[in-house]
């Protein structure tokens, strides 16, 4: 196995509602990481985009993105129609079989151009689920009864996810929640999509993640600390919900496994948790301690969720706490699909 | 069983609002006004029309000085349309073209009216036919068709580089 | 800005599995398949979800079940099949072993619970889709 790490990262400016094109989102976030990791275009063997054309509202919108590369002379490029952190994947395997040794990945995603809790209800089965129409957010809230009545989830720690993702959120300018409320003043809150509350549900945002990721001869030249990928997995569950038990989720507690998170101490946990009950869930069946390692210091995906962004974020995120210092060993986790369906687990340590 | 269906139509409509971005701003203003204003990239100085996203793909950067261009333009491939198909709304044969408006660098594709489809030639000369001014959107459709200006035929440098 | 609107309108070849389950809800019938390990999955599986074998054994299961877990959509969208707010359950039905989703009508949200029973309401014309059924209504409920 090669090492490599990640040694960049930038987020794009997360909006409510951006009137920029997709394309005029990534230009930005392009030039700023390759300036921060001091690179220039063509020191980029590899590029890797993540983004979704149902959300997007454009078909064939990854095409287009390629603009935003300067691809001439034609580049290596590819793209998963998955959050980005999955386009992170490709691009570690590819680094892993020596085509290339750096890449750039980005995921981007504009929630705004439509109703995405509709949207999202084209990754259920075409036959007999999507076709009534459920909403994602009600499938979560279903997954979140389902952890409530199974005694893993209580309403109370979901109050006090989001009591200290908000409180997180105001020491980072790129979010769109945040605030000091504590888990009575939350729990009083009426239920919308019973048993969720409105802010046990993710601020839907317009954004941009970009990470650059090298082997270990260039790390050092474009990092002071990079953060080294030590584990990195993948799994899924069924499609089918009736099949699955949504108080847990097995394919993050698979995909944690095989990344080696319990081998040693985490201290500090970057979880795609797009919803409050998620992060207990993920945690639980991730066998991760709640109470010993820092969880979301950037807020999470609950203060600032750019579809296809979100889950490589949290990569970014977590790989930040090693360039500061913060953290010598750091979970990163990207999750898709209905009920964390599918998982991406990532082991990040400073040493 | 025989008798089973074998297909379900399960129709998918989703609702977007759509924004083009600034960098297509001023080209879309531009046809509402009846003028084609394309961009001209800060590193390469090509200049776009469409400038499509406001961004030059070759170099990955913004596109900068605004470039009227046009309105003719010198045709540097086409095909000739021979098929029928469902929607179609032109009588065939006619001729879709690639057409490189004066300054312009990049050619954009439209349709060629008013002469024969075995006229139409390399380096032919057009011009663009306005719909009635009371009908101008922000948008290309605005020209219905390019027609031949009857000028002499481009010199096949002045778009060898273009095809 | 703009509106826009993508429409596909999807014509689906949906396999011998999926075409009788559809057939049979036309029918006013629910049939799943039964799984190596003996469970009966509704809406039937293709293939064992633990052996990948073909799953050929039809079994015929009742349209009345029980609700495992439940949530509230307070405002439908207009592809629904109910357009007040209503709840999402998947509903075990007797003799079934895996829950299928669907809608369930109530009046309002306190009439809801994990455990209740609740009967399908099938469409006056049903039609080979899953939206044969319009929704499930607690049992004893008059539709």
């Amino acid at each position: 196995m090669r090492d490599v790490a990640i040694v960049a990262y930038i987020e794009g400016q997360n909006t409510s509602a951006t009137t920029l094109s997709p394309v005029e989102m990534i230009v930005p976030v392009v030039h700023e990481i390759l300036n921060r990791a001091n690179v220039q275009r063509s020191d980029i063997d590899f590029w890797c985009h993540g983004s979704c054309d149902y959300m997007t509202g454009q078909p064939f919108s990854f095409v287009s993105a390629v603009d935003a590369l300067g691809a001439w002379p034609p580049i290596m490029e590819s793209h998963v129609e998955m959050d980005g952190a999955w386009a992170l994947y490709e691009a570690w395997v590819k680094i892993q079989t020596g085509e290339a040794n750096t890449a750039l990945v980005f995921g981007n995603g504009k929630s705004s151009a439509g109703d995405m809790n509709r949207a999202l209800t084209l990754q259920l089965d075409p036959y007999v689920v999507a076709p009534l129409w459920p909403g994602f957010r009600s499938l979560e809230a279903m997954g979140a009864r389902a952890a409530i009545d199974a005694g893993t989830v209580t309403e109370r720690q979901m109050a006090d996810v989001v009591s200290r993702s908000l409180r997180d959120a105001a020491d980072n300018p790129n979010v769109l929640a945040y605030g000091y409320r504590d888990a009575d003043e939350l729990l009083d809150e009426p239920m919308t999509a019973n048993p969720l509350r409105a802010h046990d549900c993710p601020a839907m945002a317009d954004g941009v993640a970009a990470i650059i990721m090298t082997t270990a001869d260039r790390a050092l030249e474009m990092c002071d600390r990079p953060a080294w990928i030590r584990g990195i997995d993948h799994r899924i569950d069924f499609q089918n919900l009736g099949l699955r038990d949504l108080s847990r989720s097995n394919s993050a507690a698979l995909a944690s496994f095989h990344a080696g998170v319990t081998k040693d101490k985490v201290d500090v946990a970057e979880l795609h948790a797009t919803y409050s009950h998620h992060e207990i869930i993920l945690a639980q069946s991730m066998g991760i301690d709640r109470s010993t390692t820092r969880m979301m210091p950037s807020g999470g995906a609950l203060v600032a969720n750019p579809l296809m962004a979100a889950g490589l974020a949290r990569f970014g995120q977590a790989a930040r706490q090693i360039f500061k210092g913060d953290a010598d060993r750091a979970v990163a986790h990207a999750a898709q699909g209905a009920c964390l369906q599918q998982n991406i687990v990532a082991v990040l340590e400073g040493n | 069983m025989a008798d089973d269906i074998l297909r379900i139509r399960t129709p998918i409509g989703i609702d977007y609002t759509w924004s083009s971005g600034p960098g297509s701003v001023v080209y879309m203003r531009g046809l509402e006004n009846g003028k084609l204003i394309g961009r001209r990239c800060p590193d390469c100085e090509l200049v776009y029309f469409p400038p499509r996203n406001g961004i030059c793909p070759r170099c990955g950067v913004l596109l900068a000085a605004e470039v009227e261009v046009g309105p003719r333009g010198t045709i540097t491939t086409f095909c000739v349309v021979n098929v029928p198909f469902l929607g179609q709304t032109i009588k065939i044969p006619y001729v879709a073209a690639t057409i490189l408006l004066d300054g312009a660098d990049i050619g954009m594709q439209h349709l060629i009216q008013e002469c024969e489809a075995a006229d139409v030639r390399m380096g032919m000369r057009v011009e663009p036919v306005w719909k009635d001014k009371s009908e101008w959107t922000p948008s290309l459709e605005n020209i219905l068709y390019y027609k031949p200006t009857g000028e002499p035929d481009a010199d096949f440098d002045v778009y060898a580089r273009h095809l | 800005m703009a509106p826009l609107r993508l429409f596909y309108p999807y014509d689906r070849t949906v396999g011998a599995v999926i075409g009788r389950f559809l057939t049979s809800l036309a029918a006013k019938k629910i049939e799943g398949t039964r799984g190596v390990d003996a469970s009966v999955h509704v809406p039937p599986l293709e293939f064992d979800p633990a052996t990948g074998a073909a799953l050929t054994e039809w079994v015929a299961v009742s349209d009345t079940g029980l609700v495992l877990t439940w949530s509230w959509q307070p405002e439908p969208f207009a592809d629904n099949t109910l357009q007040q707010p209503f709840a999402w359950a998947l509903i075990l039905l007797d003799g079934a072993d895996t829950p299928m989703l669907h809608a369930v009508r109530v009046a309002s949200v306190s009439d809801m619970s994990t455990g209740m029973r609740v009967r399908a309401v099938w469409a006056a014309e049903p039609t080979p889709s899953i939206t044969a059924i319009t929704c499930f209504e607690p049992e004893g409920a008059h539709g």
